[in-house]
């Protein structure tokens, strides 16, 4: 995706990723930005168009923020001219932006569907050839009913009283984390992460590794066995949760992914493990989408706070870019509180210009910084240099695979009076009409060289907990052994993608990705295996093509 | 000698496919995402049949009703997605980067054969190929050892000609040809109930006719989409 110029304003309207959640509850979809063309549509000035984007939040407290403008340099260099003026693009323009939109998400919906995919087939291979995952002898501690019965109507009950269980779990896990989240107990959070993706890249790495070694019958000795898990769950930890390259930590992401999915199918009995997606995807759309969903607040609250949302836990199909290249360490004085006013400057207006498009996505191109500054311009891009490398993509989950996300910054909170002096100046220099000419705050100062640009990209995001339930839904269609159920999962997964992705287009705001899915996986999965599958027998064993 | 077979008759089935899908779809995601939505929609209509062959008890060992049904099934619904595709091709023209998949309307219809194609040749096979790996083959006791590579070999057929046969019914549907839509039909129908002689091992009796068909299909959908003999020596002639 080589988008190199959508102004930060463009994503003004996108959803907020957050993302979060207990095992898996977390599944949300980021809809893909809006695209802006550089040229036709003069970002300056557009009120018009930076409210309608703030009008498709809802979010209360980024509407009350009237927009900045200030814009990303690298974007528009003529914006200079027209300065203030007031060139709302027409409706025309909005469709041409939604169309822009629609064909920037046609690459993103495949650029979800290589990673789904692969999640699906280490899981699938796995079921087909490591036949431990197939059998349920251990139990969770969540599922005390272990469905031993014969008798459908006790496994009935045992099954819901499973899932029931599991998902009061996730619920509590979820409103935790939410308290966790807005009591600011970033450290406590950080270290839940830490420590589940710890746990999952080392010992359910290794019992794969075990399991896989002895259905090959391959021996190995410790010391080897110990060097590869050492070097491949070091390497994981750092690409997850500190630099890596992208490929890498999507490829982490999705082994983690997929290890998750391989444990609920191995450890939740048969009918529980259908229950749980049933309830998941029904919690997931309450969670997103309720107006006290706690998703939703979550999604809120980092809008409200301007924060990267919780950036792991979700699968990124482009590099996230961050200013805040430093948020790692926090303890460390940044240089932009420090350094001189220019140079907090241009930080502090990246953030406002977040803030007031509600854009919890980062802004990349630094929002341009002030480019008229040569030194606050070469710290920039050294922040910016610093954050390409940093993905905030982190992941984590426990035993029980709840999975959560931080990655916060503290930074924000450090500065957080300063930041919002400047932006009411900054407000109010814009409501005089003259903002541009008004104060020091300003960063609509055209550039005076061109920035050099960035590659930009945002993609749509997926909570890995999609990932995961996508993959047990299909692992366990192929651990009845019937290969037209399996594809008939996948194809109606795939589709329930798309037609989430298309609605995600059409209504702009953060949805739950499961329900449409998860429904048309388990109408298939069913159909399949009790309808189509025997037609099917019956015709592949008399050599009939239809 | 079982892990060769299956590698080679999942190739002899699925390697033109592949090829196909490689140098022409992978490309435009448009053409993915519309390729997938076909394969939905073949796996809509094997659903419908499924139900109606399951519902009819007493005809469910009769296989040529639930055949019959199945094509039937399949036309409507190749029916059903060329109206969705033709009533969204603003909106496509909109989203496509590559502006040929609307220019050129045979590529939609290209795409969404291949798509029903894929699904169709992969739910009659990919059951098979399991078997294939082992342990067990076909033909040591009694069977026919050519039940795995006959079965592959129509699989290609029929994966072909539900690409072709997408290309001929989607232009006859733009032109108002009812010659060409009936073609189609009556051949899935031959082609279809043909294979119902493959239970008694009559394999030259149902794989030459319905090679011979997708020969022609092939050429009656190279002409439909603009091709001609001159053309089809200057392809070969790569000018």
């Amino acid at each position: 995706m080589d988008e190199h110029d959508v102004p930060s304003s463009s994503a003004a309207a996108a959803a907020a990723d957050v993302d979060d959640s207990q095992s898996g509850a977390a599944e949300r979809l980021e809809r893909p930005p809006r695209r802006q063309q550089k040229q036709k549509i003069s970002n300056y000035g557009s009120n018009e168009q930076l409210e309608r984007n703030n009008a498709d939040h809802t979010d209360g407290p980024v509407l009350a923020v009237p927009y900045v403008v200030v814009r990303g340099t690298n974007s528009q260099p003529p914006r200079l001219s027209a300065g203030g003026a007031d060139g709302g693009p027409g409706p025309s323009q909005q469709e041409l932006e939604e169309e822009q939109g629609l064909k920037y998400g046609a690459q993103h919906v495949i650029k979800l569907f290589v990673p789904v995919s692969l999640c699906m087939l280490v899981v699938v291979a796995t079921i087909n050839s490591i036949s431990f995952y197939n059998s349920t002898d251990v139990y969770l501690l969540y599922t005390p009913f272990h469905e031993l019965s014969p008798e459908p109507s006790v496994k009935l009950w045992n099954a819901l009283a499973n899932s029931l269980i599991l998902m009061s779990v996730v619920v509590v896990m979820t409103i935790l984390l939410i308290v966790l989240y807005k009591k600011r107990c970033y450290r406590v959070i950080h270290g839940w992460l830490i420590l589940s993706s710890f746990m999952l890249l080392f010992i359910f790495t290794y019992l794969y590794l075990e399991e896989l070694l002895r259905a090959y019958n391959i021996p190995m000795d410790y010391p080897t066995a110990v060097l590869i898990m050492w070097n491949f769950g070091v390497a994981g930890m750092m690409s997850i949760h500190w630099h890596g390259p992208l490929r890498l930590q999507q490829g982490y992401l999705i082994f983690v992914a997929a290890l998750m999915a391989l444990v609920f199918i191995k450890y939740l009995p048969e009918w529980t493990a259908w229950a749980v997606l049933a309830a998941i995807s029904i919690w997931d759309l309450i969670a997103v989408l309720s107006p006290r969903g706690p998703l939703r607040i979550l999604v809120e609250t980092a809008q409200e706070r301007n924060e990267q949302i919780f950036p792991a836990l979700i699968y990124s199909s482009t590099v996230i870019y961050t200013y805040m290249g430093t948020h790692y360490t926090p303890e460390q004085p940044l240089p932009t509180a420090t350094s001189s006013p220019s140079y907090s400057n241009s930080t502090t207006t990246t953030r406002t210009t977040q803030n007031s498009l509600a854009s919890p996505e980062p802004a990349t191109g630094g929002s341009t910084a002030r480019p008229g500054n040569s030194r606050a311009h070469q710290r920039q891009q050294e922040t910016q240099a610093a954050a390409e490398g940093m993905p905030l993509v982190t992941f984590k989950r426990n035993l029980h695979g709840n999975e959560e996300a931080a990655g916060f910054t503290q930074e924000w909170s450090a500065n957080l009076n300063d930041r919002v002096a400047r932006r009411q100046i900054e407000v109010q220099s814009t409501q005089s009409g003259n903002g541009r000419l008004s104060n020091e705050y300003r960063t609509v100062t055209a550039p005076d060289q061109p920035q050099p640009e960035l590659p930009e990209e945002r993609g749509i995001k997926l909570g890995l907990g999609d990932f995961i339930f996508y993959s047990v839904l299909v692992g366990k269609a192929s651990s009845y052994g019937d290969w037209t159920t399996t594809i008939a999962c996948f194809v109606a997964i795939l589709i329930g993608l798309c037609l989430t992705l298309l609605l995600l287009a059409v209504w702009r705001k953060a949805l739950p990705a499961l329900p449409i899915s998860i429904t048309f996986g388990l109408i298939f999965c069913f159909a399949t295996s009790a309808v189509v599958k025997p037609f099917m027998e019956n015709l592949s064993a008399k050599q009939v093509f239809i | 000698m079982t892990l060769p077979e299956l590698f080679g008759c999942t190739f002899i089935a699925f390697g033109p496919p592949f090829a196909l899908f490689v140098f022409s779809i992978a490309n435009d995601p448009v053409r993915i995402i519309i390729l997938i939505a076909a394969a939905f929609f073949w796996l809509l209509s094997l659903l419908l049949s499924s139900l109606l062959w399951f519902a009819v008890v007493p005809l469910r060992d009769v296989l040529a009703f639930g055949v019959v049904f199945s094509v039937l099934f399949q036309e409507c619904f190749r029916y059903i997605i060329y109206r969705i595709l033709r009533s969204t091709e603003q909106g496509l023209h909109a989203v496509a980067e590559d502006t040929r998949i609307t220019e050129n309307k045979h590529i939609l219809a290209y795409v969404s054969g291949l798509g029903f194609g894929i699904i169709s040749g992969m739910f009659a096979l990919v059951n098979v190929l399991a078997d294939m790996s082992g342990p067990g083959t076909m033909g040591l006791k009694g069977g026919t050892d050519l039940f795995f590579m006959t079965s592959a070999a129509q699989a290609l057929s029929i994966i072909l000609l539900h690409t072709f046969w997408s290309i001929i019914f989607f232009n006859a549907f733009d032109t108002n040809n009812y010659l060409h839509i009936g073609y189609v039909v009556v051949t899935h129908l031959f082609v279809s109930l043909l294979t119902l002689l493959n239970a008694d091992a009559l394999y030259w009796a149902t794989l030459l006719p319905n090679y011979i068909v997708t020969i022609l299909t092939g050429v009656l959908a190279f002409k439909v989409a603009g091709g001609s003999g001159r053309s089809f020596k200057r392809f070969v002639m790569c000018r």
